[in-house]
This record gives C-alpha cells, structure tokens and sequence, in this order.
C-alpha cells in the first residue's frame, strides 16, 4: 500500500488492472441485467415495477459509499498529506455525483407509481438531495480554485463536515416516519426480500461496485497525467522566459 | 417479449436514465483520459521532460528520462573508535 502512494507506481498499477476490471464490469452487467429483466419474478404487492429497485439501490448504495471514500480521502489530505488521497477525493465526486443522481431519479419515477407522486419531502429523500447537492458543491470548489493543493484542503474540509449526511440518510428511515420503505436488505434479523429478488439486486449492486472501481482508476489516472501536464506546461513556459532573457 | 405490466413507461424511463447517465460518465472519464495521455505524448515529443521522471518504473505513460545514474559514492572514512572515559 505504501508503495502505491508513489504516483508512478499507482500508474503502472492502473495499467494493469483496467483491462481485467473492464472485462469483470461487462460480465456482471450482463448477468445482472439478464437476472433483473428476464428471471426476476414480479413483486406481490408491487408488481413489475420492483424492477425499478435492481438500479435504484445499487445506485443510492454507491453514491454513498463515493461520500465514505471522499471522506477518508479528506483525512489523508489533511493528516497524513498522502499524494494520492487529493487526487482519489477529486475523481470521486463526478462519479458520487452521478450514482446520486440516478438514484433520486430512478427514485422517483418508482415513487410516482407507488407512492402517487414523484416527490415529498421526507427525510430519505431530503437527505439524499442534500448528499447530491454536497456533491455538486465539492465538484465547484474544486473547479473554482486553480492551485490543487488549496483546492484540495478546502475540499476536504467540506467533505469531512459533509460526512455527517451518510449516517442521517442510512438511519432517516428509523429516526423519522417516512414515506420511503424502511431499511430491507442490511438490517438486524436479515434481509426482508425475497432470495428470488434479493439475488439480482446483489449482481446488480457488483456490477455497480465494479463501474465505480473501474471508473475511478480511469479518473485518477487521467487526474495525475493532468498535473503532469500542466507541470510539464510551465516548465515549457520557464524554458521559454528563460531564452528570451 | 418482456412483459412490464401497466407501469411499463416508468420502469423503461429508470433504465433509460440509468443508460444515459452511466453511459455519459464512461464517455467523459475515457475521453478526459485519452486527451491527458495525448497532451503528455505531445509535450514529450517536444523534449520537455519531468525532473523527476524515473526510468526504473515502466508505465505507458512514463517519460524517459536522459538524466544519468548517480556516480557511486566514495566509501567514507571513519574515525577509529576511541575508548569512552568512564568514570572510576
């Protein structure tokens, strides 16, 4: 682990394991999505817009766990000074930002057949927004502030105060009355879905797991080139103020 | 022909949104990769190069440096060890 906080390293490490990794994401999308299409049998009560879930979920769960990975990075900008934690903070966001975005849409489009409106105002789904928003707002910042390393530490400071938004929206459906269904897969006394359900939403939520991981490398990897270049650019400038002199 | 039911529209949207979105990230993450790898290859072929490029570690995208190995060091001269005065 030390070893990959050198960026070369991670490059090289990069290489490698994208093409596997990309191979793994296609192999478990298709198996997922044949699983959550064809096989999957309609929900009792909801019928076949349970369907709906096989993306929603994985979705709500990597947006989330982008936060979680925002949030250790932003300790080891900010203690540890690791050169990578910057750079894996940045990418995640976009990516974060996206999987939050699917879920409060899909979300809503399962809410309006199921609930009879695409939107309320309760705690799962405020804190949601909020968790999208915190995203938009760290993806801003980043792009307000030229210089990385300030950028960075700002960054991270909004992402630590912001990491108090992953428990309320994991525990909201307990804290308050909710329109939103309580917690059914991670809970005490195991899942309440049915294994025939249960199955494609965990090849789902894999495929979901590995588009990040995958998605995540790509950026970090194009992240550390972009310093590079623009490291190499003002070099190229000196080189030039240099033989005007 | 897969059967969606009276909420067909919904549970085709959701996929449709999910579609876009993942597809329009892969898109921007690969194209943002492959513009990096171009402006590095570009100012590489113009003969600027990191300082601290490093030519043991082999990557796609590792600049070759011209820099050369460090001459050896010469071996240092130590002092004899002198007996330390101990009290009595």
């Amino acid at each position: 682990m030390i070893s990959l906080a050198n960026p070369t390293r991670f490059l090289s490490l990069v290489d490698r394991v994208v093409p596997w990794l990309s191979a793994v994401v296609v192999i478990l999308l298709g198996v997922g999505l044949y699983l959550s299409l064809f096989v999957a049998p309609p929900d009792y009560q909801q019928g076949e817009t349970v369907k709906i879930m096989f993306v929603h979920v994985p979705a709500a769960w990597l947006s989330m766990l982008g936060y979680t990975l925002i949030a250790i990075a932003a300790l080891g900008t900010l203690i540890w000074r690791h050169p990578l934690a910057d750079v894996a903070a940045k990418t995640a966001a976009p990516i974060g930002a996206t999987f939050a975005f699917i879920a409060l849409v899909t979300g809503s489009l399962w809410g309006k057949p199921m609930w009879g409106t695409y939107w309320v105002w309760d705690a799962r789904l405020t804190s949601m927004l909020i968790l999208f928003l915190l995203y938009l707002g760290l993806i801003a910042l980043w792009q307000a502030i030229d210089e990385p390393g300030r950028a960075g530490r700002a960054a991270a400071i909004l992402g630590l105060v912001g990491a108090i938004n992953i428990p309320i929206i994991k525990f909201s459906v307990d804290w308050w009355n909710t329109l939103h269904q309580p917690e059914s897969v991670f809970r005490m006394g195991g899942p309440t879905i049915d294994p025939s359900l249960l199955t494609p939403l965990f090849v789902m939520a894999a495929a979901f797991t590995a588009l990040f991981v995958l998605l995540h490398l790509i950026a970090m990897r194009a992240e550390i080139l972009r310093r590079r270049v623009h490291a190499l650019q003002q070099t190229q400038v000196e080189h030039a103020a240099l033989a005007e002199a | 022909m897969l059967d969606l039911g009276t909420h067909a529209s919904f549970i085709i949207a959701a996929y449709a949104v999910t579609f876009v979105a993942v597809g329009a990230l892969v898109a921007a993450t690969l194209a943002d990769d492959r513009a990096q790898r171009r402006k590095l290859a570009e100012l590489e072929r113009l003969g600027i190069r990191r300082r601290s490029a490093s030519p043991t570690v082999k990557t796609s995208h590792s600049i070759k440096t011209t820099t050369k190995p460090k001459a050896a060091r010469a071996p240092v001269k130590r002092k004899p060890a002198t007996p330390r005065k101990t009290r009595s």
